[in-house]
């Protein structure tokens, strides 16, 4: 609520030495230690000369499998972050009582909160989900890439672009103090008048173009790519899912780029849609934020959807319990979830026939949902169930989410909504789904397919380790929210008055640090695998015996994935192949087409990444040529014709052989 | 009210308190145990919502623990048919098992959504009291600063900061709005909770049927000084309330006009309690429509002008005094400011003697129904056998 105006200077706009948080300690040691980090993972990679091989094999490819393990890592390090924003809120609220201020001042508090949720959606959920589809979708459906390689490429570093900017917002100025959805009118330039909203605004802006590219990439995929006899009703679920998830992406993600949009015009060139004057309408930002929001949580959701279907039938060595209502079921949701948005703000004075309305129709989609579950559970049942990790985790989500089903039909109750609205049992639940459904589908799909990305499974004790860690960990750590819903405390509090509260949230703060030590256990799970790889090492391609095309093919694939376009007759296409022992080809290969790496999508999202920040610290000269330098290079990158070349047959050939000659070894399964 | 659940209602907050009472032993859920009727509602809405999808959710719980157990690979007794991926009466049930819980559910949300729709005025005190003719509610202005909260009591000619008290039975209309972002207004105790938004009015109904000290507080982050911005909340006797509006009429903080309100809406935390022994009658309003400012137009005077045409280019000089806390210049906006815009404002109210901020007469604002309902089997609480409400101030439609 400061009125004086910043200072503005036209070379560094309002960025000066103050901009730099150093009164703020806790800040300065992270910044320290992420310096001297950074410092040692520069040092060690000139070190090892692996600059050029980075370059080359990793940051300029357009491989999908590629693309989706670097996804996949951008995820795990945001969750650190995003992980550690909790942690520092379970010890703020655990330790805000009796007069005690905690060890965060607001201003510090309030972006620890927003930057949580920002990260934990965009940073962390986001980049697991459009990682595992961009790995798997083509090697399901018997592809050799995505259909727009380079642009998936573009999609993965405009994604990144988003996350550099909100980590810069932690040493270089603030994050926004708003909440993750940034509702005006406490957003608007009156009550937020610093940078921290516009860092909120551009990160979101520019993975919002990388989040909606590889959205359309996904579903061209699946509709053109799909390998000869795969039709809609053959795809595996996994695909069902990537495909709706998609549909949903590109469906809604415009509307989070318009709302943003409107709100940086608010911001920047004073228009009024948002403000409080001049016709301005606060709630007209709370609806179309929910309009993609809503949607939003099914994009999450649907793909893990997908992939507890896999392991369940994986796993249970059966067919899949009710493939046709599974896949309507998909589809049901994915239409649903955009007539519900609304729920999210039925406190808002809404009558109570619109209210009635949108909590219906929330509760119809539960009706879906349960049909699923129901038949995950007839899947396992007759079936033969092997409890390797991704089964345990697939077990833990089914009896972890339908509690968080529960708790969310009961929040679609209006009259009980009014209760709960904002409560901490609202952040119960939607831990309780998102965690116990997102997160541990996640890990699932991990330990999954790991063995293909790689060519060796993981460390099963510390895979343990983990689990047990986090599914404990998880009930401590949100239980006590519910019971504190019910006590009437509500969400991003920074201090209480009520000392009868303590003991629950030191409960709660308990959970996150057996959570922490599920994280630490997983990442030593990672590390001692990799140290164990030729022990774990599965030569065969098909370690869990798969049913899905992906398990065709050897591990890690080869960049081609397949040397023949496999033909599919039936669901469950490589369980079918195994069965009627289909002779793996091992002559007549031809040279293969295939897409070239390219410089353009990381130097692109790095100018974006600069034009980000200009804009963010009114840095215009900066903005302005960093945005022709988006424009030229994109233009200039069109001029590069050497797109393409062909993997010559010798080294097909050489590498089918040696497929080959592995399989022989595994013990000659086709 | 819902008096088809009355019976198994009773049973589920036995079960419930049952299911719960190792978590909340030591607690004081007030969600759950509230004080006032619609919060009680509220809470038994909660507990029969829980109770019917238990009948679907220990089921599947259940049975994925036993078919997980069942089923593991070192059970070779058990059949195994890796072939079976179909059952059309299977599937019909899995579908329909939680159809038949969500029409249920369904049903007693769209009944609730209505009895309960905190628009809708209070037509009993509790289960089997309903509301005696002779009660008028309660009037109570809510007004979210930041961060405190103002009650204006505009029978009495009140005003507090920090402090609702109400006499208890006696049902209560409030009327709520925000200067400057949105919070929401939550007393567990008594209701469920409604936004507080700038420029806009939402209305909340409740009463509470026992005396006590509670809390309310924002259930809407708006800010830093979020977390203190709570107030003490008190059910008391109608001969303790009386009492008290004398005390507060006797109070030493003066009278709530214009000039200390806006010295009021600057940003404070933890505000002490603050009585005001008179209130300008007109402020609420004033707030609701952006005007408090001496010379500064009306949101729906601007809109009154709108709605006719607009001035045209004319208009333009009018833009600069709509202007409320755009820049943060709400507290620093004076005409002098700015005098060019001021001197050509064309039209600084809409009609010679209505003063900014005044209430209009009640014709030109679109008329709000009062009557909620709705639906076959409501019985509308307007209809004879309940009595009037009191229509006196003239509803205005939330400005959005």
């Amino acid at each position: 609520m400061t009125s004086e105006p910043q200072a503005w200077s036209p070379i560094f706009g309002r960025l000066s030495l103050e901009s730099l948080p150093l009164h703020e300690p806790i800040v300065v040691a992270t910044f320290c230690a992420v310096v001297l980090g950074g410092i040692g993972l520069v040092g060690a990679l000139t070190y090892f000369r692996l600059w050029g091989y980075l370059w080359k094999e990793w940051f300029t490819t357009v491989d999908h499998k590629k693309i989706g393990i670097m996804y996949m890592i951008l995820g795990l390090i945001m969750f650190v972050r995003g992980f550690a924003d909790a942690i520092m809120m379970r010890l703020q609220q655990v330790m805000a009582f009796n007069g005690s201020e905690g060890y965060l001042n607001a201003h510090h508090y309030d972006q620890v909160f927003t930057a949580h949720g920002v990260i934990m959606i965009f940073f962390v959920a986001m980049p697991f989900v459009t990682g595992l589809m961009n790995y798997i979708v083509p090697l399901q459906i018997g592809a050799r890439d995505v259909s727009f390689p380079f642009l998936n490429n573009f999609s993965f570093w405009m994604t990144t672009s988003g996350a550099v900017l909100v980590m810069v917002s932690l040493f270089i100025g603030e994050f926004a103090q708003t909440g993750w959805l940034a509702y005006p009118p406490l957003s608007g330039l009156t009550h937020s008048p610093g940078v921290g909203v516009d860092y909120y605004i551009w990160a979101l802006q520019i993975a919002g173009v990388g989040t909606t590219l590889s959205g359309i990439n996904l579903i061209v995929t699946i509709v053109k790519m799909r390998a000869p006899g795969m039709t809609m009703m053959k795809m595996p679920v996994f695909t069902w899912t990537s495909l709706c998830t998609n549909v949903l992406i590109v469906a809604s993600f415009p509307v989070l780029t318009a709302v943003l949009a409107l709100l940086s015009l608010d911001r920047y060139v004073g228009t009024n849609f948002f403000t409080n004057d001049f016709g301005g309408s606060p709630m007209m930002y709370v609806n179309l934020i929910w309009i993609w929001g809503h949607p939003e949580v099914y994009i999450l959701i649907l793909p893990l959807f997908g992939v507890f279907s896999e392991i369940t039938s994986t796993f249970s060595g059966k067919r899949l319990f009710g493939y046709t209502s599974m896949v309507y079921a998909t589809v049901c949701i994915t239409v649903l979830s955009y007539l519900v948005w609304l729920h999210h703000f039925f406190t808002m004075g809404s009558g109570a026939s619109v209210n009635s309305f949108f909590g219906i129709t929330t509760m119809i989609i539960s009706i879906p949902t349960g049909a699923k579950l129901f038949n995950w559970l007839f899947t396992m049942y007759r079936g033969r169930i092997r409890y390797e990790l991704p089964m345990m985790w697939t077990v833990a989500f089914m009896l972890t989410f339908v509690v968080g089903g529960m708790t969310g039909v009961m929040l679609a109750v209006p009259p009980a909504d009014f209760v709960l609205h904002n409560s901490l049992f609202l952040i119960a639940h939607f831990h309780n789904v998102i965690i116990g459904g997102v997160v541990f589908g996640v890990f699932a799909a991990i330990n999954y397919w790991w063995p293909k990305a790689f060519g060796y499974k993981l460390n099963v004790f510390w895979g343990k380790v983990s689990f047990w860690f986090w599914v404990v960990g998880f009930w401590f750590a949100f239980m006590p929210l519910y019971v504190l819903g019910f006590m009437g405390v509500t969400r991003r509090m920074r201090v209480f008055d009520d000392p009868s509260l303590q003991i629950l949230f030191g409960i709660a703060a308990f959970g996150a640090v057996l959570i922490a030590c599920g994280i630490a256990a997983m990442f030593v799970q990672f590390g001692v695998s990799i140290m164990n790889r030729d022990k774990l090492r599965d030569e065969t391609g098909d370690p869990w015996n798969g049913r899905t095309l992906e398990w065709a093919t050897s591990s890690p694939p080869p960049d081609y994935n397949f040397a023949f376009t496999p033909v599919v007759h039936g669901l469950d296409a490589w369980e079918e192949m195994k069965r009627r022992d289909v002779p793996r080809p091992t002559s007549g290969f031809r040279a293969i087409h295939m897409p070239s790496s390219t410089w353009a999508g990381i130097v692109i999202a790095g100018i974006a990444t600069v034009c980000g920040f200009a804009l963010i610290w009114h840095i215009w000269w900066l903005a302005a040529l960093s945005f022709l330098g988006v424009i030229g290079t994109s233009i200039v990158h069109t001029f590069n014709y050497k797109r393409d070349f062909h993997i010559p047959v010798e080294e097909v050939v050489a590498t089918e052989a040696e497929r080959t000659r592995q399989l022989e070894a595994a013990g000659g399964a086709a | 009210m819902i008096r088809a659940f009355s019976l198994p209602r009773r049973m589920a907050r036995v079960l419930m308190l049952a299911t719960l009472a190792l978590p909340l032993g030591a607690c004081d859920a007030i969600v759950l145990n509230p004080a006032g009727d619609v919060a009680r509602q509220q809470a038994n809405l909660v507990i029969a919502s829980t109770l019917l999808m238990l009948l679907i959710i220990i089921p599947v719980m259940l049975l994925t623990v036993f078919f997980a157990w069942k089923y593991r690979a070192s059970n070779q007794e058990a059949r195994y048919e890796p072939d079976w991926d179909h059952s059309t009466q299977l599937e019909l049930v899995i579908w329909a098992a939680p159809l038949l819980i969500i029409i249920c559910l369904g049903a007693l949300t769209w009944v609730t959504t209505h009895l309960l729709d905190p628009y809708r005025p209070i037509t009993q005190l509790e289960k089997g009291r309903p509301v005696s003719a002779e009660v008028a509610p309660l009037e109570v202005n809510v007004v979210a600063l930041d961060w405190k909260w103002l009650f204006i009591y505009p029978e009495q000619g009140i005003a507090t900061v920090n402090e609702l008290v109400v006499p208890k039975d006696r049902p209560i209309n409030f009327r709520i709005t925000s200067s400057s972002v949105m919070n929401s207004f939550y007393v567990p105790a008594l209701a469920g909770q409604v936004y507080a938004m700038p420029g806009m009015e939402t209305k909340l109904h409740g009463v509470l049927n026992r005396t006590g000290e509670f809390t309310g507080f924002s259930a809407n982050y708006s800010g830093a000084g979020f977390s203190s911005m709570r107030f003490a909340f008190r059910g008391v006797t109608d001969a303790d309330f009386g009492q008290w509006v004398k005390q507060v009429k006797a109070g030493k903080d003066g009278s709530l006009d214009r000039s200390v309100y806006q010295e009021l809406v600057k940003p404070s935390e933890k505000e002490a309690v603050r009585h005001y022994a008179s209130v300008d009658g007109a402020l609420f309003n004033a707030i609701v429509d952006m005007c408090v400012q001496p010379g500064k137009m009306c949101m729906s005077q601007i809109m009154a002008i709108d709605a006719q045409g607009g001035l045209g280019l004319a208009g333009v000089y009018n833009v600069a005094m709509l202007n409320h806390d755009k820049y943060g210049t709400g507290d620093s906006f004076r005409p002098s400011d700015n005098d060019r815009s001021v001197d050509a404002a064309y039209v600084r109210a809409l009609c010679a003697d209505l003063k900014p901020g005044q209430v209009l007469p009640a014709s030109v604002y679109a008329p709000r129904s009062l009557a909620p309902l709705v639906g076959a089997g409501l019985r509308n609480p307007l209809d004879k056998g309940t009595p009037a409400i009191s229509q006196s101030a003239p509803p205005l439609s939330p400005v959005s």
